[in-house]
């Protein structure tokens, strides 16, 4: 056995960045939203934003965002935190303004306030956590659940001759005139990880050049809704959800200022 | 390049006052959805916006321009946004969670006939929605009733003021008929009214402060019943704002209440029943909430009835009744479905609750 190092010679190669609290994530075992709020407030913090950014947490799992994200948050109405975002940017042009959203609050009830938004081209980012099913509420049909997946609502799997089909947002609000980034990710592997940091990086470049709304669409899990172990959750978005909603660019920007 | 408006008279029709108004009451942002009787307010406003350094958006819909509100109020801008009657009707979520957010904002509703899509001709039957809380949960908004278009300009400035001070949004409950009706009107000078960046609002986290959130969610419900408290008495506390004009009730034997547009009818309707030696008077309440109960009360000593007059079929006429509380009779006169009461269908109704005294001396 090693004799006891003095912490003082150690070198820190990892720590939680200061844009989080202090507060432990209530979020499930498993569950790729830690990883998520973690990535946006790294960068949030890496960029040195801080002092100017303003989020707007949604109804769903990702309600107590606020109490995590160590920045001033507004929190929206369910469906509503893109036009709740509209209000701030629109008053506070020179800050950084996103949402963070799920699929029920942004794809069902909001799909309004979204499509609006992003058609409007608000210099916002919308961070959509798409786990195919409504965590909070205990499992229910979400407008992205998979063609004959069984949640709560749709015991005997989703049947698209009865509630329709996936609904795919990100190609949807791609087609908008006043959307400049959307993208879809992945936080359950490590390149994933990678790539989606450096998406909401690009994110708030493009928001300072104001080229318009980014949306990045977070393909994830939900194991207690999901009924699986974790594990079996990571399978299931690699042979069921990514299939659907395949990775990678949907558009970038074409304008973008070289500094 | 903004321009800088001093005090000045004007003819202006209600909804375009009330806009023009707005502006020189230093609002920072306008969000709205064109709706009859009131999209001149949107109109006027749009075409005002770039000279004016103000910023003016048309919305997807109501729900998307009070979400709105509620972001911008929450970042600290002076914020207002109109509508009519159905499009008040979906605001009332994000209403609630503004109140809840104890966010101050400026609501008008020049309301038109309903239920349903209704009529777009004038009403007020939106007293309840506006005055009980047309949202879930418990709370209040501050609710002022414009009888003029002068009115529809100084309420304006005073929902502002109000909704600061308290930290609560305030509503001008008006009718289509005052938003569609000119009047020569005096324009307060801009910048008359002082404009503060809240502390608690949202503009980005700095050093020397502990960050601001903007939350309605009390998930203990030993902190929601605190919160809840803690509203219940800021509403009381509103009760020093109560306004009221008085006309003729000093040796009044039957007093006419009325708001808005039906105030003013009533007037002429008393002028006509003291002209048959009636004596008729008028409380016209100015604000909505906080209700002037006990003005109400003590007239209610002194006098043989009162008759409430509503475009209606009977709203603000249960807070009468509440107010005097049994002591004399509460009659009621109401014209429903945007029709407009007469001077002299209001008359008609005086006399049936009081004999003319000619009569008795005959």
């Amino acid at each position: 056995m090693k004799e006891n190092q003095n912490l003082d010679d150690m070198e820190i190669v990892f720590q939680k960045t200061e844009a989080l609290t202090e507060l432990n994530f209530h979020y499930c075992p498993g569950c790729g939203h830690g990883v998520a709020h973690r990535l946006l407030m790294e960068v949030v913090e890496e960029m040195g934003i801080t002092e100017d950014t303003i989020g707007v947490a949604p109804v769903g799992c990702s309600v107590f965002a606020y109490q995590y994200m160590n920045i001033d948050m507004q929190e929206a109405a369910h469906g509503r935190a893109t036009a709740v975002a509209t209000g701030i940017k629109r008053v506070l042009p020179d800050k950084y303004v996103f949402t963070y959203q799920g699929d029920g609050d942004l794809a069902a009830i909001g799909t309004a306030e979204t499509i609006h938004t992003v058609n409007r081209g608000e210099n916002i980012l919308i961070m959509f956590i798409n786990n195919a099913i409504y965590g909070m509420t205990g499992g229910q049909m979400a407008p992205t659940t998979l063609e004959g997946m069984v949640t709560s609502t749709c015991p005997y799997g989703r049947d698209v001759k009865h509630v329709g089909s996936p609904l795919k947002m990100s190609d949807l609000v791609a087609q908008l005139g006043g959307a400049c980034y959307v993208t879809r990710h992945i936080v359950h592997t490590p390149n994933g990880v990678r790539k989606l940091k450096k998406a909401i990086k690009n994110a708030f470049e493009y928001q300072k050049q104001k080229l318009g709304t980014s949306l990045i669409e977070v393909v994830t899990n939900c194991p207690s809704g999901w009924k699986l172990t974790p594990r079996e959750t990571i399978d299931f978005i690699e042979e069921k959800m990514l299939p659907i909603y395949p990775l990678g660019d949907l558009k970038v920007p074409t304008n973008i200022s070289k500094n | 390049m903004k321009e800088n408006m001093e005090k000045e008279i004007r003819l202006m029709k209600g909804n375009e006052a009330l806009a023009e108004a707005a502006i020189r009451a230093g609002m920072d942002a306008y969000f709205g959805y064109p709706i009859t009787p009131q999209s001149e307010i949107l109109e006027y406003l749009e075409e005002q916006s770039p000279k004016r350094n103000c910023v003016v958006l048309q919305t997807e819909s109501e729900l998307a321009s009070i979400n709105m509100i509620y972001g911008a109020a929450g970042a600290g801008a002076r914020v207002m946004t109109s509508s009519s009657s159905p499009g008040i009707s979906l605001m009332q979520e994000g209403i609630s969670y503004i109140a809840a957010a104890e966010l101050p904002c400026l609501l008008v509703n020049v309301v038109r006939g309903g239920p349903g899509l209704g009529t777009i001709q004038p009403s007020q039957g939106d007293y309840f929605q506006a005055v009980k809380g047309g949202g879930h949960g418990d709370y209040r908004l501050i609710v002022l009733a414009p009888a003029t278009v002068q009115e529809m300009v100084d309420f304006v400035f005073e929902g502002f003021r109000l909704a600061e001070k308290y930290r609560n949004p305030a509503l001008i409950l008006a009718d289509g008929a005052l938003g569609q009706m000119m009047e020569k009107v005096e324009l307060p000078a801009e910048g008359s009214l002082p404009k503060v960046v809240p502390a608690w609002a949202t503009t980005g986290k700095t050093k020397d402060r502990e960050r601001n959130v903007i939350t309605t969610l009390h998930i203990q419900p030993e902190e929601m019943e605190a919160m809840n408290l803690r509203l219940e008495k800021k509403y009381a506390e509103m009760q020093c704002e109560v306004r009221y004009e008085e006309i003729n009730t000093s040796d009044a034997e039957i007093i006419l209440v009325a708001f808005g547009l039906s105030a003013r009818i009533s007037q002429k309707a008393c002028d006509l029943a003291r002209e048959k030696g009636i004596k008729a008077g008028i409380i016209r309440p100015m604000t909505l909430f906080p209700y002037p109960s006990n003005i109400l009360a003590e007239l209610a000593e002194k006098i043989d009835a009162f008759l409430v007059v509503e475009m209606n079929a009977g709203q603000m006429v249960e807070d009468v009744r509440l107010a005097v509380n049994g002591k004399v009779p509460v009659h009621f006169k109401g014209r429903k479905g945007g029709m407009i009461p007469t001077p002299e269908e209001i008359l008609v109704e005086i006399e049936k609750i009081v004999i003319p005294k000619q009569v008795l001396q005959d």
